[in-house]
């Protein structure tokens, strides 16, 4: 009898660099990559998964200016309360800027990245850009810096881009058919003239790719970030995929489409829906190949600080900055110290996974059935958050080859829950919906309250695995779910059903 | 012969460096153009720069007082699906 699969395509061919099926972990996902590529990476929280869990990055609003317009862009959004590329709460000049960098550097020193990312289109406003990278590099010398454009101007920034180090670009792609394209950009600005539709869309992608072949051969890290659109792109962004990889992207990005009517953009005022989770899962394990994912993308503000998936902006304000007196001499001592710690724990923990390895050779003498588990984590890479206090959950599949990152999916925290989600839908309702196809959620603790429900809908709440690494307590659950017998059948109807 | 920014504008700065006339300027709440300078870009430009790349529809005036993007006329949004 053949095993059902929650996830066919993940469970019959490993992917990402793990074809050789005994990694365990997809952190291991860069084993394949060259070691000056992966050197590169280790500490960037937006290249590496493995990264993200430990390093922050924050973005300056530098760049408000765009070239283009995109149907899920409202230029006129501005907004704090909100958390999606695009929207800032102030813009600013790129002394404050430099200024706002190195008070975070100097507060929060897993900082270890800079992105320029808007809210418009960093390579939309050179002289900015430029000018806060060159005191950057002048002034933060250990701060990593990046750039994400939507790869208009790209291909005469190229030049201008390496004088300042910038060894990270991300492009947004959505297409590579101007036929496609014109369902997404309705106009660009190029060579003083706004040209709309079909026109505008083939432009917008000969610069982009002729913008990625130049940053390869300059040997820049390249990430492509594409918005999955269904029924506009979701079918094409398998064959971009394939051409970004050729072209020698390292990273790709498949991110779903946020849209709702609030928002006033064009795709949310005519009622273009988003992915469901499944869907994005599916587009990104078909879009795998041999090439990287990225699945703990968290599409950030273009003034997001902290670690991904958290804001801590606020306490970063132009009148706070303006009252810290930075010492960065010695807030780069600090930084360095807390970066080797880490990159010791990191060591240290690749290690300890080497001898894992047995255990999951064991688990695949028997044929068993992958499974999703969710996990409540505050960084760290261990299971360290209340189920009632996470605003997201991590989303990871354990099978015979090992454990695999999916993904994450936000919710409202339980315990702020109450009336607020509308529709009568409780927090805790929102939170089973999104965990649809879980079978566990491993958290630090969780109430008495929430586990009937959760069990019910077919998601056993773990509360035993409490400061634990994420992978280990995965594998074991997984363990503990073979010895008893459930990795051989059917999940059972309520889970199927939630 | 001039234009002139209105309330609409949201301080994307994506103008004022296209403007060959240096008419356009930072002001507070929003950007300005000089009347004195504007030429609407008679002899530099086929199109004018301003109205060329400003990505919010109203924000740019003729001298007639008529908007240069038109509301819809950008985004593509439905008028009727503007107007809720």
């Amino acid at each position: 009898m053949e095993l059902p699969v929650l996830n066919n395509t993940a469970s019959e061919a490993p992917k990402g660099g793990c074809s050789a099926g005994s990694c365990g972990s997809t952190d291991d996902q860069m084993s394949h990559l060259p070691d000056s590529i992966r050197d590169k990476v280790k500490n960037h929280p937006c290249y590496s998964e493995e990264a993200h869990h430990y390093f922050a990055r924050m973005h300056v609003a530098v760049a408000p200016a765009c070239n283009i317009q995109c149907h899920y862009c409202n230029r006129k959004y501005d907004c704090s309360n909100e958390s999606r590329p695009g929207v800032v709460s102030e813009v600013l000049n790129p002394v404050q800027a430099v200024k706002k960098v190195m008070a975070v550097a100097a507060t929060i020193p897993q900082m270890t990245v800079l992105g320029i990312a808007g809210p418009g289109d960093a390579l939309a406003n050179p002289q900015r850009t430029f000018d806060t990278f060159r005191m950057l590099n002048e002034q933060a010398p250990d701060i990593k810096l990046c750039v994400s454009t939507n790869g208009l101007a790209l291909p005469e920034n190229v030049e201008e881009m390496c004088k300042y180090n910038i060894d990270h670009v991300t492009i947004t792609i959505n297409c590579v058919d101007p036929d496609v394209g014109a369902k997404i950009y309705p106009w660009i600005f190029w060579n003083n003239k706004r040209i709309k539709g079909r026109e505008a869309a083939a432009i917008l992608i000969e610069q982009q790719q002729k913008g990625l072949e130049m940053l390869v051969a300059k040997g820049v890290l390249v990430k492509v970030n594409s918005v999955m659109i269904p029924g506009v792109n979701d079918k094409h962004l398998e064959e971009v995929s394939k051409i970004v990889k050729a072209k020698g992207a390292f990273l790709h990005n498949v991110m779903p489409l946020i849209s709702e009517e609030e928002h006033g953009t064009y795709y949310g005022l005519t009622g273009q829906r988003g992915p469901t989770n499944e869907e994005l899962q599916a587009l990104q394990d078909a879009c795998a190949g041999d090439m990287n994912m990225m699945r703990h993308c968290r599409q950030c503000r273009a003034d997001a600080v902290g670690l991904l998936g958290e804001d801590r902006g606020a306490e970063f304000t132009l009148d706070k900055i303006e009252a810290m007196d930075i010492d960065y001499e010695a807030a780069m001592k600090m930084r360095a110290e807390v970066h080797a710690a880490i990159n010791e724990e990191l060591e240290s923990k690749h290690k300890a996974k080497e001898t894992k390895l047995v255990s999951i050779e064991g688990l695949k003498k028997e044929a068993t059935r992958p499974v999703l588990m969710a996990v409540a984590t505050k960084g760290g890479g261990v299971i360290n958050e209340h189920f009632g206090h996470a605003s997201e959950f991590l989303i990871y599949e354990a099978s015979g080859n090992g454990v695999r990152f999916i993904g994450h999916r936000k919710t409202i925290p339980y315990c702020e829950g109450g009336d607020t989600c509308g529709d009568g839908e409780s927090a805790l309702d929102v939170t089973i919906r999104e965990l649809s196809g879980c079978e566990v959620v491993l958290c630090s603790k969780v109430g008495y309250e929430p586990w009937g429900p959760l069990e019910a809908a077919g998601i056993q709440p773990n509360g035993e695995h409490a400061m634990e690494a994420i992978e280990d307590a995965v594998l074991a659950v997984y363990e503990e779910m073979r010895v008893a017998g459930k990795l051989a059948a059917e999940p059972d109807a309520a889970q199927k059903a939630a | 012969m001039a234009f002139e920014i209105i309330e609409y504008c949201t301080n994307c700065y994506a103008c004022e460096p296209l403007c060959p006339s240096k008419a356009i300027y930072e002001a507070k709440p929003h950007f300005l153009i000089d009347p004195a300078k504007c030429t609407e870009c008679a002899g530099d430009f086929e199109e004018p720069q301003c109205a060329s790349i400003c990505p919010i529809e109203g924000a740019i005036l003729n001298e007639d007082g008529e908007e240069l993007n038109p509301p819809g006329s950008l985004t593509g949004i439905p008028l009727q699906k503007l107007a809720a």
